[in-house]
């Protein structure tokens, strides 16, 4: 969960200062805060439960690309405000589903985070759901645009779904609440979804990262890496 | 072909129940879209509790060259206003 | 400041009404949108009012850039709030600007097409992670002396944005010595970077309270209408003096053989700028100003099918609900 919120919160703060408007990079800077926050939560979580001393910032800088157990669809790149807008409306229908569940864990800390993280989620999925569907039923430019990127993006959704054995919940059975709410925002955003359900793996497992993911690293760890000695 | 958003005044509620107050404005294309953009631009530092927004447009507002004939008349009722009374030091707070 | 440079403009108007307008002002009165003003004050406070959000918007550029390369999720964190907050302050101003009869996609064509300006400090490159210090400790810091006075200036909708803009903007000079403070008790790659910061910003610092009083001389007719509330040059000595004591607390030393404290003035006597470097950034000659245009321009046209396609959409609905009526 904390590698997903970083590893998107980081994507996210590409954004700030690039945005279409300023209302736009506002947004769009908030709910990088807000992951960047539940990216604390969970990797502080993490580290307690290992029991080696690593806390957040350990976990976050000091690991290698092959540690990290993001979603494949995460570390996409931004590409343009259609593509990041999709992954964002994919990454919080999926998350909602999630975060849901878990905020009845029998783990009170997991319980804990899931459920102050799911208010906060809650906006981001009404926020991009509105804006894929007004970017889908908007101009004929923009409809092309929000179809190529779904085309682009949902192969990497099968793997939201997948279940392994450092998974604490059962994620196949997430997957209707995702399809229903993705067909009625597709529906009205007058796009289609791929035919195909195949789909990418290897993020979440850490056995198969995309290209991207470490040239994420490479410029978040930067100054950790180059400096082991420097406090900050 | 102008496709500048339209503007929205807000205003936000606090948390001590006070009116709705006007905090600012922001761009949007819709009602919806003007909340959201409002509670993300004007509730950064926890704010608020409730928000408005309406179209600029459709503010009714006041005529500057009618200000004497709309407040003047009621400078003079000072009667209005607690401290035009003396309470004796000796009552109680009221 | 975040407006340097502006000029106001002059007004030929019914001799009375001015007088009336000017007694107004006078009196600590605030003049509001719809209220009668002349024609000068009007396009010389959209010029200042602009180039200060321009300046807000240009000025998320040289922090953003290291919000991805931030040392820990903290410093992430309070980085991208700050950039988001400038992000803010440029959407008060504008929407300041227009309750003039400007609108702020005028504006932004007026950046982007080079007849406006931003401040000079953002054409300044941010080369290490100590100039997140620097920024908010002296650039935050002078546009703090800058803004707290125009909180009273006379036009309603600008002091308004004010207020909230200084508000907001107190963490953002703290935030900036905090840094500082970890770096000048860090390693010596730390410390260097401190002091190489200070030594390239401190001039472009100078510069940000705009051309000597001498020179200046757009001021008075600004001063008279209280849209400008201290000359540069007052400004510019209050700032040294409030930096020194604490360039010394951090060890650090100001790139300034004649900064000397002067006993008679109770005051610091130091270099001026290199003016003629400041009047080649503002003519676009900065070390980053290609880069910043570029960025905003960027944004601009690659925002453009974001912004038509949202008022497509919406006009839609609004044609469904009236066909639905």
């Amino acid at each position: 969960m904390g590698d997903n919120t970083l590893v998107l919160g980081q994507r996210l703060s590409e954004w700030c200062g690039h945005g279409p408007a300023p209302e736009e990079d506002i947004a769009l800077a908030n709910i990088a805060l807000d992951l960047i926050g539940q990216t604390r939560l969970w990797l502080d979580l993490a580290g307690n439960r290992e029991g080696l001393g690593r806390d957040s910032d350990m976990l976050a800088y000091h690991r290698n690309p092959w540690d990290f157990k993001n979603l494949l669809l995460v570390e996409q790149p931004n590409r343009d405000f259609g593509v990041t807008m999709m992954r964002q409306f994919l990454f919080d229908t999926w998350h909602l589903e999630t975060l849901r569940i878990l905020s009845h864990h029998t783990d009170k800390d997991v319980r804990g985070i899931a459920q102050k993280s799911s208010k906060e989620v809650t906006y981001h999925r009404a926020r991009s759901t509105n804006i894929v569907i007004a970017l889908g039923d908007g101009t004929e430019k923009s409809q092309l645009r929000m179809q190529s990127a779904l085309n682009r993006l949902y192969p990497y959704v099968g793997e939201m779904f997948m279940t392994d054995k450092d998974d604490l919940i059962d994620m196949a059975a997430l997957r209707p609440r995702f399809d229903a709410h993705l067909s009625a925002t597709l529906n009205k955003a007058t796009l289609t979804k791929p035919e195909s359900e195949f789909y990418h793996k290897g993020g979440k497992t850490g056995t198969q990262h995309s290209e991207h993911l470490s040239h994420i690293l490479a410029t978040m760890q930067s100054l950790p890496r180059s400096y082991p000695e420097a406090k900050w | 072909m102008n496709n500048e958003w339209p503007l929205y005044e807000v205003f936000i509620r606090g948390k001590h129940g006070l009116s709705h107050r006007h905090v600012g404005s922001v761009h949007a294309t819709d009602s919806q879209h003007a909340i959201q953009n409002a509670r993300d631009v004007y509730t950064r530092r926890n704010e608020g509790v409730s928000i408005w927004v309406i179209p600029s447009m459709q503010i009714v507002a006041s005529c500057p060259s009618d200000k004497d004939a709309l407040f003047e008349p009621s400078e003079d009722k000072i009667y209005r206003h607690p401290s035009f009374f003396q309470i004796p030091d000796d009552v109680e707070a009221m | 400041m975040y407006a340097q440079m502006i000029k106001s403009e002059e007004t030929y108007e019914d001799p009375k009404k001015l007088m009336a307008f000017q007694a107004r002002i006078d009196d600590g009165d605030r003049i509001e949108p719809k209220d009668w003003m002349p024609k000068g004050y009007r396009k010389t406070l959209i010029r200042q009012i602009g180039q200060h959000a321009h300046s807000e918007i240009v000025g998320q550029l040289p922090e953003g850039n290291w919000i991805t390369r931030a040392p820990s999720l903290e410093r992430k964190a309070i980085l991208l709030a700050k950039v988001q907050d400038e992000a803010g302050h440029g959407l008060y101003l504008y929407c300041a600007a227009e309750t003039l009869g400007v609108s702020r996609d005028e504006l932004t064509e007026m950046l982007l097409n080079g007849q406006m300006k931003y401040s000079s400090i953002f054409s300044y490159p941010a080369l290490t992670w100590a100039d997140m210090g620097v920024i908010g400790w002296l650039i935050d810091g002078a546009a703090i002396l800058n803004q707290v006075p125009l909180q009273r200036t006379s036009y309603g909708p600008y002091a308004r944005a004010m207020v909230r803009i200084c508000k907001e903007e107190s963490f953002h000079q703290r935030q900036g010595f905090d840094i500082m403070i970890k770096m000048v008790n860090g390693t010596a790659e730390q410390k260097h970077m401190a002091q190489d910061a200070l030594n390239r910003l401190w001039y472009p610092s100078l510069m940000m309270f705009g051309p000597p009083d001498a020179e200046s001389v757009h001021s008075e007719q600004s001063m008279r209408w209280k849209i400008k509330i201290n000359s540069n040059d007052e400004l510019r000595q209050k700032f040294v003096n409030q930096t020194v004591p604490q360039a010394e607390y951090l060890g650090l030393s100001i790139p300034d053989i004649n900064l000397n404290w002067n006993e008679r003035k109770q005051s610091y006597d130091f270099s001026q700028p290199d003016w003629s470097e400041f009047f080649d950034v503002l003519e676009g000659n900065g070390p980053a100003s290609v880069d910043r245009i570029e960025a905003r321009q960027a944004a601009w046209e690659d925002g453009a099918w974001v912004r038509e396609a949202r008022i497509a959409h919406a006009e839609k609905k609004n044609m469904a609900i009236l066909a639905a009526e």
